[in-house]
């Protein structure tokens, strides 16, 4: 059913950046595993979506590329080291847009860049370039002229872009999505596809994102893994061979709903099982 | 329309006031209340004026031994709130000794505190500082304890360090909670400092009414309640100003909202 053909549909580069040799990972209060299993590689600069019923594990398995908790069997090599603590070439965003309220979303932006080598160290010299870097990242995202604002003046879908610009000011290698667009509704979702769409076909970084949202998992992603109920397996890996740069049109062709239909089919046999 | 409402109805606390004032008096001189049982505004006022020298001596006493009481009492509670709310083991195993500690009523210290430091200052500082802190350790622990732990997760994953979370999130989160609370304990530290000077003391306001009320002098009692309620109220304005400055992005997201 998996198709094995690793084909890369656009980045060609073959480097591997994520790597998961059998892992598990048990959680100590219930004895069972969340994880079971996952062996799954991701090349620099892939798109990954990872789809699955809620509580299948995936955001624990965002937890185990982050390095905020090691595997209890198997290995994590992230950048070719094995993963023992937070990697730090990392950045996140999740379904609430984590904004520290009193600070503008300048300063928001900031924040990775007062904690991270090497920008932590030479922060003060460098604010100048830093601030412009900021400035053209919230560009990209569509919230020019809103640097100085504070979070709560900014409505959620520009609250969550920001919140995407945090996650990308240190240039991470790897950006990790746990259904960052969850909780918006349908039209601003779909805008900020495009958003993140643009910016990766930009900038090229790997790209995990977890979602409920099929949809959302095809048009954005090179490859779907689909993960089993708890303990969390991956099921399938679907590539998504729809040629880049897609455009929202084309989720409603047949090709598109054909791998939709054909995740879903996936899900509907874990929810029966 | 929420800016306009507030300066429209800043007369009405004046007015009510007034109104009580009015009806007060004219409860004394109606019905010929004996000055010795309820003293009238009037009657207040006078001795106000009568006593004015000793009164502001009192007050002056009252007034520091408050503000010091408190001062430990912030310097404490901060170090506490902080200790208790960056970690979870200290939470678990100092939280209940705090609620215990916080439901003993502070009056009954005040026997204790006069046997180890005698009668007078020590005494009212003290108790000022014991009722003041426990607002201020709960109010910053739960502000820290309280971080979302995504954002923690955004952090940690950046290789960020306990202390940077503390720091950076931690700390600004709970100013809110820790203003908050200041105005909160400034009027339980004079609540302290008066309730020790009627018991063990032969200075400050809580000693005066004490003395005045033994010699019968209700217009001065009755002064020198208004004269801590005058107090109390100008440091709880105080520390309200200070709070809308120091965090009004805590608040200011509401008011857009109106």
């Amino acid at each position: 059913m998996s198709q094995a053909a690793d084909l890369p549909a656009e980045a060609p580069s073959a480097r591997v950046l994520v790597d998961f040799d059998r892992v598990d990972l048990a959680y100590d209060d219930t004895g069972g595993n969340a994880i079971e299993d996952v062996s799954l590689t991701i090349r620099e600069g892939e798109f990954v979506a990872v789809v699955g019923p809620s509580g299948c594990g995936k955001s624990t398995f965002m937890k185990l590329v982050s390095g905020l908790r090691p595997p209890s069997e198997g290995t994590v090599i992230v950048d070719g080291r094995e993963v023992s603590g937070p990697i730090k070439i990392v950045g996140m965003a999740f379904q609430a847009p984590t904004l520290l309220p009193w600070r503008t979303a300048m300063d928001n932006l900031m924040l990775p860049l007062e904690i991270v080598e090497p920008y932590r160290s030479n922060l003060k010299q460098n604010r100048a370039e830093y601030e412009a870097r900021a400035r053209g990242l919230l560009k990209t995202v569509g919230l020019e002229g809103n640097e100085d604002k504070f979070p709560w003046q900014l409505s959620g879908g520009m609250q969550q872009r920001a919140s995407i610009c945090r996650a990308l000011i240190h240039e991470p290698k790897l950006l990790l999505l746990d259904e960052p667009f969850g909780a918006l509704d349908a039209f601003t979702r779909e805008e900020l596809w495009c958003v993140l769409r643009d910016l990766w076909m930009e900038k090229r970084f790997t790209v995990i994102l977890v979602t409920h949202d099929l949809r959302e998992a095809t048009f954005l992603a090179d490859t779907v893994y689909v993960m089993s109920r708890r303990p969390g397996r991956i099921l399938v890996r679907k590539s998504i061979e729809l040629p880049r740069p897609r455009d929202l049109e084309i989720t409603y062709e047949e090709r598109f709903t054909d791998i939709v239909l054909e995740l879903r089919e996936h899900i509907g046999r874990i929810r029966k099982a | 329309m929420a800016t306009k409402k507030p300066t429209n109805d800043a007369w009405a606390p004046w007015a009510f006031f007034i109104a009580i004032l009015i009806v007060w008096q004219g409860v004394c001189t109606g019905f010929a209340v004996s000055e010795f049982i309820f003293p009238s505004p009037i009657a207040i006022v006078k001795s106000l004026i009568e006593f004015a020298g000793p009164i502001a001596d009192h007050a002056w006493q009252t007034f520091w031994t408050t503000l010091a009481g408190f001062g430990i009492g912030v310097v404490v509670g901060l170090l506490l709130g902080f200790i208790i709310g960056s970690s979870r083991f200290m939470y678990n195993a100092l939280y209940p000794l705090m609620i215990g500690f916080n439901s003993i009523p502070k009056a009954a210290f005040v026997p204790i505190l006069v046997v180890w430091f005698g009668i007078g200052t020590v005494p009212a500082i003290l108790t000022a500082f014991l009722i003041s802190f426990f607002p201020i350790v709960v109010n910053v622990a739960t502000g820290l304890a309280t971080l979302e732990p995504e954002l923690e997760d955004v952090l940690r994953a950046l290789g960020a360090k306990r202390i940077d979370v503390l720091l950076k999130v931690g700390l600004p989160r709970s100013l809110p909670y820790f203003f908050a609370s200041l105005k909160v304990s400034i009027t339980l530290a004079f609540v302290g400092s008066v309730v020790s000077e009627t018991v063990a003391a032969n200075k400050g306001i809580g000693y005066l009414m004490m003395s005045a009320g033994s010699s019968m002098r209700m217009g001065l009692v009755f002064a020198g309640l208004i004269v801590i309620s005058a107090m109390a109220m100008v440091m709880y304005v105080a520390f309200a100003a200070l709070e809308k400055r120091m965090t009004g992005w805590a608040t200011r997201g509401m008011d857009s909202r109106q």
